[in-house]
């Protein structure tokens, strides 16, 4: 891996950037789903890049910490080894693709299919932390909502997607109540690992560099997605088993194969379908460990 | 005239800068009565409205109003949440322009039910269920549940206005110029479907126009409204029929006859 490099703080941010991230962190632990303001830094990447998710991960990042960074559930996108690399440098941590290992997890879009344990934070990347952005224009007025606890909005919402579809239709970013208090946007995680975020035994921290805002779900806490009674939420998965280890209850990536309509179904968390594999289970596309 | 008052309302007074907009205004308002605050432009009808709904806090003066438990709650003392709670169900406010009210991007139906989600109804079919029947009581065909407002007329998005305003069946309405901008056979019936609605329903409405054959048709009492005062109010035939007050009397000889 690549060596530390010098002229930087430990984990590249100042420490007084630091404390007041943390200062953040504390308060929206305290009030699980609402929306705390910070001085969101600028950072070596672009904005939508995870500025959010990296500030808060440099602000509880500690020496002995394991890092893992996950884009997609995947451990080798460019967006992963980056981040993973750039902690790597600045704060010479240790760094895994094992979700087991890890004792912080940065993540953008999925939450891992192995169960998190009460020694983890899971960092998320959020791009809009505001549930209700796109049906009430103004922040002011979304505010006031979530101070009166008024989201007849929001199953406004749901409503009109079972009038024009049928179902409800949001398969990602699929918003939740958080401590049966505050509406909350889990981040765009697809709707099938929202019931992972319920009575999760690891920290959840949100952190929205560009919105500048920070939130959090304390361990144990209950996460429910909104619905109506005469339509449940539904986790939704490709009705598919994975190609390469074969699992039937993992998340699923659809990868175009070639260009006569080929499709091969594969877990999204990488590190969840190389375990299994290493264990010796094979999907219908897949080849045993062994022969390799 | 001993039954207690809905809404009541002491001694307002509210200046916007140098200009009176309210000079110690009081009014009172019984249970299922439709009370008219006419006056001309700029004379503070809207202002007063707003004041009596809460939304816009006077210099000094009270507005109570009788919670269904028969505590009189001070309207501008009580906290943000529970006047919001009012709002959304023992209170209904109907603008005059329908758009600044409806979802212009929502169906009709989820604008309808949308205060019944807000009182925590969490049941699709019962919700789209009373959304058809209200549809049905403003007269809009059950087959527009799911059109957006916009492809509705003017007299249809005031309609459906006032369907999802009465949806969770409010006990006092306020209503600021109903029909304006409607042409004259819409403004017909919508007033028929308004006094219907609200003689069956028995909700209390505070209605403001500058229309006299409006009051009339509408409101048992009237209040006339010049510069921020109330110069003359009293049962509605009566103050039409014999204005006492200059003003009142300019303004009845003013109307158009057809």
């Amino acid at each position: 891996m690549t060596s530390e490099i010098g002229g930087y703080n430990f984990a590249y941010l100042d420490e007084q950037t630091k404390r007041m991230i943390r200062r953040a962190l504390l308060k929206a632990v305290a009030i699980p789903g609402h929306q705390v303001p910070f001085g969101s830094r600028e950072m070596p990447l672009p904005y939508g890049w995870g500025t959010g998710g990296i500030q808060v991960t440099a602000a509880v990042l500690g020496a002995d910490d394991v890092l893992k960074v996950i884009d997609q559930g995947a451990d080798d996108t460019t967006n992963a080894v980056s981040i993973r690399r750039f902690f790597a440098r600045t704060a010479g941590v240790a760094t895994t693709t094992r979700t087991a290992e890890a004792t912080v997890i940065q993540t953008r879009h999925r939450i891992p299919e192995q169960p998190l344990r009460e020694d983890q934070i899971l960092v998320y990347q959020v791009p809009m932390p505001e549930p209700m952005a796109k049906l009430e224009p103004s922040r002011a007025e979304t505010r006031r909502m979530h101070g009166l606890s008024d989201y007849g909005l929001m199953h406004v919402k749901l409503y009109e997607d079972i009038a024009r579809f049928g179902q409800i239709s949001i398969s990602y970013d699929y918003p939740v109540m958080v401590n049966g208090r505050y509406l909350m946007s889990p981040s765009p995680i697809p709707a099938f690992d929202n019931p992972k975020m319920h009575q999760m035994a690891a920290l959840q921290l949100f952190g929205a560099g560009r919105e500048k805002r920070i939130y959090a779900i304390p361990p144990y806490t209950d996460v429910r997605s909104l619905d109506f009674e005469d339509h449940p939420f539904r986790a939704i998965r490709a009705p598919h088993p994975c190609g390469l280890c074969g699992a039937e209850d993992s998340y699923l990536d659809e990868v175009v194969t070639d260009n006569a309509g080929g499709r091969l179904f594969v877990c999204s968390d990488t590190d969840h379908c190389a375990e299994r594999r290493a264990c010796g289970h094979v999907g219908d596309d897949g080849v045993a460990e062994a022969a390799e | 005239m001993n039954e207690p008052r809905l809404l009541e309302a002491n001694g307002l007074t509210l200046h916007f800068g140098a200009i009176p907009a309210l000079v110690d205004v009081d009014a009172q308002l019984w249970p299922g009565e439709v009370l008219a605050i006419v006056g001309e432009s700029g004379s503070g009808k809207t202002t007063l409205l707003n004041v009596l709904a809460g939304r816009i806090r006077p210099d000094s003066g009270v507005v109570q109003y009788r919670a269904p438990d028969g505590e009189m709650l001070d309207v501008h003392a009580m906290p943000a949440p529970a006047l919001r709670g009012l709002h959304r169900s023992d209170w209904g406010f109907v603008q005059q322009n329908p758009r600044e009210n409806l979802r212009m991007g929502v169906s009709a139906g989820g604008n309808v039910g949308e205060r019944l989600m807000a009182r925590g109804e969490r049941h699709y079919g019962d919700i789209r269920a009373e959304a058809l029947r209200w549809l049905a009581e403003v007269e809009i065909d059950a087959d527009r549940i799911d059109d957006l407002p916009r492809v509705f007329s003017g007299g249809m998005l005031q309609r459906l206005q006032i369907a999802r305003t009465l949806v969770t069946h409010p006990r006092l309405v306020f209503m600021d110029e109903p029909t304006g901008g409607l042409d004259v056979s819409v403004q017909a019936r919508l007033l028929d479907l308004i006094r219907s609605l609200v003689a069956r329903l028995g909700i209390a409405v505070v209605l403001v126009t500058h229309d006299i054959a409006v009051a009339r048709l509408l409101a048992a009492r009237i209040m006339v409204m010049q510069r921020g005062r109330v110069v003359e109010t009293g049962l509605t035939d009566q103050v039409l029929d014999d204005p006492q007050h200059p003003y009142t009397q300019l303004l009845v000889s003013s109307v158009l006859a057809a």
